[in-house]
């Protein structure tokens, strides 16, 4: 469950009904129901509930196959739940309603819902027939509707965010791992996302371009705003970014909490074990 | 003699007279295919079942069945069974698009599953419509490495033309089977025929080799 909630900052404080902004504060940013999803005929989520707050940075550990990326991409609509309810801003993400029930989502509705998530892929999955510059002003101009003069300015500031603004008129084959990792982080950020998920973005990197992606990723969630699923390999990075860990093995959430207290004193055996392994 | 060529000389402008007609349907059917075909292989992807079943259908009849029936079929049976009525040239480049649409199809399909699932995923979590999905990302990536292939079917759509004789459209073997009809000779005719397919198959071959140049030239950049 979440431990962070941050408030919002209220531009207006004397327009907004106190009873309203209560309320909005305690929603939470992502909430996940009873969340099930069967591959065929291996159910990989056995019932997740699992919820973030605004702005909190929680990292996903837990052996492989134990359903970590699953759960990301869910929340970016890649895969359907098999049951359950995930909910952003306290809108049904899968689903909407109509005449008083629930039925799935339309297109409209996932479109809708898609412009608060971003993710960041473990491959970058860059666009390899567009320049740097292009791969990052291609959603705002044709998604967000932006003219192509703030797109770029836009682009060019989240490229000097991810060291890369000497890279603009690149194509992604000439970039290293690293760089086109950064990239691609600058290419879910220019979207401006309520939530981010990075699934695994280290994990097809050679361990030398592994720092330089988590230190811009750092800096991200030292900016504080955005909301991050960090699904992750990286237990330093874990401990050092995430409010809250949450430790998933053989589709369950087994144990959540503070770093401090997933990594010094966990509880269940199936984290002690876990931990023991990767040290 | 065999071979005269004061006569070789005497029929080739009533050759390279019609040769715009073979041209023409090469570049029209081509254009119906390369267009027609596109539409087969995007819904040929449909999540509909009935939608993938019916184009299917459609490429595994239209591959099976010799283009001369089908050619056949639409200039003379068409306007009795269904009343439309085309000129030949018109019957002509349509047949030639349609059947080799279904060729071109299976080409794209292949571009199109060549492109990375994460290509797709990467669309969607950036909130791409489907149609910007396609044409943005997905065939932008896809046409490319079958250009070469697709160059290939313009040079077998250019060489079926001949076939468009048989439901009475005046290309370069039509003309060719008058002018032996009425000179009765018929190896000059027909060779100078067949060198100017060759020529310009050639030529052609020429230009998919140099499409196919720049391309690498341009993937290595």
């Amino acid at each position: 469950m979440g431990t962070t909630m941050e408030k919002q900052p209220q531009t207006a404080p004397e327009t907004v009904d106190p009873t309203v902004a209560a309320a909005e504060a305690t929603v939470p940013m992502v909430k996940y129901t009873d969340v099930k999803k069967s591959f065929g005929d291996l159910e990989v989520l056995h019932g997740i509930n699992l919820e973030m707050a605004a702005g909190e940075k929680i990292a996903i550990i837990g052996p492989s196959g134990s359903g970590k990326t699953t759960l990301g991409r869910m929340l970016m609509t890649l895969d359907h739940p098999t049951s359950g309810t995930i909910e952003v801003e306290g809108e049904h993400l899968w689903h909407m309603e109509r005449k008083g029930k629930l039925v799935p989502a339309n297109e409209k509705h996932l479109h809708m819902m898609r412009t608060k998530i971003g993710m960041v892929f473990q491959h970058f999955n860059l666009f390899p027939h567009m320049k740097v510059i292009n791969n990052v002003t291609e959603a705002p101009v044709k998604v967000l509707g932006l003219s192509k003069e703030e797109a770029h300015d836009r682009a060019v500031e989240m490229l000097r965010k991810v060291g890369l603004e000497e890279k603009l008129d690149v194509y992604p084959a000439k970039l290293s791992g690293g760089q086109k990792q950064r990239v691609a982080i600058a290419r879910a950020l220019v979207m401006r996302p309520k939530v981010m998920v990075f699934d695994e973005v280290t994990s097809a990197l050679d361990p030398e371009l592994v720092g330089e992606v988590l230190e811009v990723i750092k800096e991200i969630a030292d900016e504080g705003e955005m909301a991050m699923m960090l699904i992750t390999h990286e237990m330093d990075f874990a401990r050092e970014v995430a409010d809250r860990v949450v430790f998933g093995a053989d589709g369950l959430i087994v144990e959540q909490g503070p770093p401090e207290q997933i990594f010094e004193n966990p509880q269940s055996e199936r984290l002690q074990t876990f931990l023991r392994r990767i040290k | 003699m065999i071979w005269s060529w004061e006569y070789a000389w005497s029929v080739l402008p009533l050759l390279l007279d019609v040769i715009g007609t073979t041209l023409l349907a090469t570049l029209f059917g081509f254009l119906i295919a390369c267009t027609f075909g596109m539409v087969l292989a995007v819904l040929g992807r449909s999540r509909f079942r009935v939608i993938r079943w019916t184009v299917n259908g459609f490429i595994e009849f239209v591959r099976n069945t010799p283009l001369l029936v089908q050619l056949f079929f639409l200039f003379y049976a068409l306007p009795l069974s269904l009343g439309i009525s085309m000129s030949a040239f018109t019957t002509g480049v349509i047949g030639l698009g349609l059947h080799y649409s279904t060729y071109l199809a299976e080409v794209y399909r292949s571009g199109i599953n060549g492109v990375e699932k994460g290509q797709w995923e990467a669309a969607r979590a950036l909130n791409f419509s489907k149609q910007r999905t396609w044409t943005r990302i997905i065939l932008p990536q896809a046409i490319p490495p079958i250009l070469p292939i697709m160059g290939n079917y313009l040079i077998v759509v250019f060489k079926e033309t001949p076939l468009l004789a048989a439901i009475t459209v005046m290309e370069m073997l039509s003309r060719a089977k008058n002018i032996v009809s009425r000179d009765w000779r018929p190896t000059e005719p027909y060779t100078l025929v067949g060198i100017l397919f060759l020529v310009i198959s050639l030529l052609l071959a020429a230009l998919v080799s140099l499409l196919e140049y720049k391309m690498a030239q341009r993937q290595s950049k």
